[in-house]
């Protein structure tokens, strides 16, 4: 029944052997180790297991580690390097947007996709970018806020 | 007073905006929460559920699950038989149903194995035979139909616990009023739903004949010694631990069945176990809003002012004791910290039913009693033909006074805290002044900044902290203050910080690990800042101390003149005379030896001495007010909340970004019991146990917030900081509730205020009748004649003729 799986995630090439029925986020969880990745509820409702896969948001519970073979993960642990925090989650930090940080990793995820794509976003299009997430301890109110200071921050780097 | 000199002082890290110290682990992923935890050789458990709401349990088998392949062991409640619970009164669950069940999901069996799947797949092999009983689904039900009783214990038929208290003479003060009123409010039951479902570890060491316990858990010291009398072992042999919690709101406060079982197994199998519930399954372990009818009743002179007010609470408890003797009596305790009522009596019935056991949720049994007192307020006002805000302001409490049911209020910024709302809002222009559709609602509240009472009684601290200096400067503080994403770790860093002269991230901190570090009853009641604040303040005190002697001593500098700034310890008057703060520890090592210091907490004294008075009491209150803004669309039902105004008296911020996050938080949850959560149940099902169904809030309907924090000189708080993880979210259900009767003239006396329901108090008010949903009678019951309680003296000489 198992089959050998190639994913490439954060840049690094692995090969696990699993269930075709194991999800992306057992996978990155239990056999990666990659425990960054939360969850929730694991039916596609509350949005905190979001991971990119090739750079667009997807739900890592209801994703087939195998139907992402050839493609590229990103999950929080590729956002900082060097022991650098990316700037989105710096904006994270400097603006409170966390409390419990279990959403966290999510919300940093689907910021940093809004921004790749839209770097200077409107306020409908951030709320639109979060709104798959949900948060149970901020109000959303930092959130927003740190979205709009992370997309100034990576304009000032590019500029 | 000490605090307050130090008030003065503040000059390094209190009030600043900086990032949290738990910030980087949490924003980079690397903060671990219980179910990110595995250890070598571990099982994964799963708990077996009742599919019936009451039922006598005939036989739970376990003969087919064990075979599974993979099945290591399974457990029923024969296992594990002994009653818990955390309030002493109400020992009344076990970790598995023995021989009843209570409600549907309530554990009956568990069992571990090898991944998580053949435990799943096991689980649905245990065979259980049920013998059903008629369900008890609410109120009323339960209290029509006393028997068969839900438990053998409490007064009589399925009455858990009763409240009769009169403070004054409440029949002499409706006497005096002008207008007398009286309303029915009905407060829906809700849900924490904090995103990290619970989870626990657990590992026996059969060598050292020890369990340790990972858990997602905000009160590990109750647990720790609930979990050693539910598997019969000594409390040295248990020790709890709480790693990163995703969130609690006091969902995460009781002790749970998944955590007494993953004990159990792991001391049957000599294997650790890990228990993580599913998103359904956090919804049966449930502890949350009561549902609770209100019945309010108020006398009033025809200026506004109080003569005597009359609060009946019927509590819907669910299945088992939980926080309820609390629950019950808060319902009564916070009216009289807003407003002076002189002649005050409160009576309150908590009820078993058979639904999963409600508890506390953030603001703990006040908030059903504080929406139907400030609607009440409201419709009162109209009564008299006075401004909703005025009445208020003629019944407010002040600094330094004795409530009439013996609560003593010391800081008070309560008028403050109306005026910023009143005025940012444009009240006085706008209210009454939209068109129809648009309206404003304003409420007040009071909380706890700290419960002043234990839950168990002892005349010990309430809060202890260690703090160690060592040789290269290093800080750490050992404190069971449990981090649930409200701040505790960093109210603690910026207090020790500001003493020492540090910055918080300087600080290293070791948390609610019950082996090392020192008492603190938990994150529960707003306690944390104030009560391990002090502890903190006092052990950072000790050691400045001894930093200040041996500074003193080798640079012969006269020692009131040092100071702590900027990681250095120096002479004020002449600055560059000094050490750093490595080189002071080094200088004090050398004088006194190991560096390591110690404080405590303990509240004030309760000053009530009836029955109850222990409910209530804390060492300051908090206070806040709101002005709400809705769009209401009279053809959906549908009700938005475009602006919130929000006014907080938190004594003073240790950092505002913090407390304003508090307060921000508060305002989605509130939005949520006021527009759309409700734990609610079809027939005897939980009717929808998920996400999809029990919906909360999204960024969509998040409102503009706009955050007034009110400073106020709190003498008994650490830099005067007081409470803010509970209060705001008080006044904000009721705001939401008044602002919709100004927009479409309609009341809606039910939470949650759903389309359906403002669309039918519309449909009530076009075939002519009064333009209201809401409960219109209370259940069958009469209360036991109130007790009598003496009011304090000072209310006695209020009411002489000057």
């Amino acid at each position: 029944m198992e089959r050998a799986v190639r994913l490439k995630v954060n840049g690094q090439e692995h090969r696990v052997l699993v269930p075709p029925h194991r999800t992306l986020l057992e996978v990155l969880r239990e056999d990666l180790g990659l425990v960054g990745t939360k969850h929730g509820c694991e039916l596609g409702e509350c949005g905190v297991c979001t991971v990119l896969v090739d750079g667009e948001p997807a739900l890592s519970c209801l994703v087939l580690a195998h139907e992402v073979e050839g493609h590229e993960v990103t999950t929080v642990e590729g956002l900082a390097t060097d022991g650098q925090l990316h700037p989105v989650q710096q904006a994270f930090v400097e603006s409170g947007a966390l409390q419990c940080g279990y959403c966290t990793p999510a919300m940093v995820l689907v910021t940093k996709a809004l921004l790749d794509r839209v770097p200077e976003p409107s306020g409908e299009q951030v709320r639109e970018a979060v709104a798959g997430v949900f948060c149970r301890c901020t109000g959303y109110v930092k959130i927003l806020e740190a979205v709009q200071a992370a997309a100034r921050r990576l304009r000032e780097a590019r500029a | 007073m000490r605090v307050l000199e130090e008030r003065e002082r503040v000059r390094n890290v209190v009030g600043q905006r900086l990032p949290r110290v738990d910030g980087w682990a949490k924003v980079s992923g690397r903060a671990q929460y219980t179910d990110d935890l595995t250890l070598p050789g571990m099982l994964f458990g799963k708990l077996v559920r009742s599919t019936h709401a009451h039922a006598r349990l005939v036989s739970v088998r376990l003969e087919r699950a064990l075979q599974v392949p993979g099945v290591v062991a399974a457990i029923t409640g024969r296992d594990v038989p002994v009653r818990y619970s955390v309030f002493p009164v109400g020992q009344d669950e076990t970790a598995l149903a023995v021989d009843r069940v209570r409600y549907v999901g309530e554990p009956v069996a568990a069992l571990a194995a090898v991944d998580p799947y053949t435990a799943e797949e096991a689980a649905r092999l245990v065979e259980v035979e049920y013998e059903p009983l008629p369900a008890r689904m609410d109120l009323e039900e339960a209290l029509r139909n006393p028997e068969p009783r839900i438990h053998d214990y409490g007064p009589f038929g399925n009455v858990h616990r009763l409240a009769s208290l009169e403070f004054g003479d409440v029949e002499a003060g409706f006497a005096e009023a002008d207008h007398v009123r009286e309303d029915l409010f009905f407060y829906g039951g809700n849900t924490h739903a904090p995103l990290e479902p619970h989870s626990a570890l657990a590992w026996w060491d059969p060598g050292a004949r020890k369990l340790t316990v990972w858990t997602s858990h905000q009160g590990p010291h109750y647990l720790h010694r609930g979990l050693a009398k539910a598997l019969g072992l000594e409390e040295h042999q248990v020790r709890v631990v709480v790693p990163a919690v995703g969130g609690g709101f006091g969902g995460k406060l009781d002790i749970f069945h998944h955590e007494v079982c993953a004990a159990k197994l792991s001391m049957l199998t000599g294997r650790p176990v890990k228990i993580t519930l599913t998103r359904e399954e956090v919804f049966y372990a449930h502890r949350g809003r009561h549902p609770e009818l209100l019945r309010i009743r108020t006398g009033v002179k025809r200026d506004g002012r109080i003569t005597a007010m009359h609060v009946e609470a019927y509590l819907d408890g669910g299945a088992y004791c939980s926080f309820g003797p609390a629950t019950l009596l808060y319902a009564g305790t916070q009216q009289p910290v807003t407003y002076r009522i002189p002649h005050y009596r409160f009576q309150g019935v908590r009820v078993f039913t058979n639904k999963p056991p409600c508890g506390p949720k953030r603001g703990h049994g006040t908030p059903q009693a504080r929406c139907a007192l400030e609607v009440h307020l409201d419709k009162l006002s109209e009564d008299l033909g006075l401004d909703p805000v005025e009445l208020r302001l003629r019944n407010l409490t002040g600094p330094n006074e004795l409530t009439v049911n013996w609560l003593e209020i010391t800081s008070n910024g309560l008028r403050a805290c109306i005026e910023k709302v009143v005025e940012a809002s444009g009240w006085r222009q706008r209210r009454g002044r939209l068109p129809y559709g648009r309206g404003l609602g304003f409420a007040c509240s009071a909380y706890l900044t700290g419960a002043g009472g234990s839950i168990y009684y002892s005349d010990m601290p309430h809060s202890e902290v260690h703090l160690r200096v060592d040789r290269s400067g290093g800080v750490t503080v050992y404190t069971m203050a449990t981090e649930i994403g409200q701040g505790s770790a960093t109210a603690v860093a910026t207090i020790v910080a500001e003493v020492l002269g540090l910055q918080p991230q300087d600080i290293s901190l070791v948390t609610s690990d019950t082996d090392l570090t020192p008492i603190d009853l938990g994150s529960y009641s707003s306690r944390v800042t104030l009560m391990v604040g002090n502890a903190a303040y006092e052990a950072a005190c000790r050691a400045r101390d001894l930093l200040f002697d041996a500074v003193a001593e080798r640079l012969q500098v006269p020692r009131s003149r040092l100071v702590a700034r900027s990681r250095r310890i120096f002479d004020e008057a002449n600055p560059e005379v000094g050490a750093s703060f490595a080189q002071a520890a080094q200088w004090a090592e050398a004088r006194f030896g190991c560096l390591a210091t110690s404080g405590s907490y303990r509240p004030p004294q309760k000053l009530g001495t009836y029955k109850g008075s222990g409910v209530g009491p804390s060492p300051a209150y908090t206070f806040s007010a709101c002005v709400a803004e809705v769009q209401a669309d009279p053809e959906t039902g549908e009700v938005k909340v475009e602006r919130v105004w929000v006014a907080h008296d938190i004594g003073r911020a240790l950092n505002p970004v913090l407390v304003e996050g508090q307060v921000e938080g508060s305002v989605h949850m509130a939005l949520g019991e006021a527009l759309m959560e409700e734990q609610a149940f079809r027939k005897e099902l939980h009717r929808g146990p998920s996400w999809l169904d029990y919906k909360v809030p999204t960024v969509y309907e998040m409102p503009e917030v706009i955050t007034f924090l009110v400073e106020t000189d709190e003498p008994r708080a650490p830099f005067s900081a007081k409470e803010v993880g509970q209060g705001p979210l008080l006044c904000v259900v009721p705001a939401i509730l008044n602002a919709i009767a100004d927009a479409l003239k309609v009341r809606v006396d039910e939470v949650p205020a759903t389309p359906e329901k403002v669309l039918k108090a519309l449909e009530e008010q076009r075939k002519g009748r009064t333009g209201r949903v809401g409960p219109t009678k209370v259940p069958p019951f009469s209360f036991p004649p109130p007790e009598r309680v003496p009011r304090p003296q000072s209310w006695e000489e209020a009411a002489q003729p000057a």
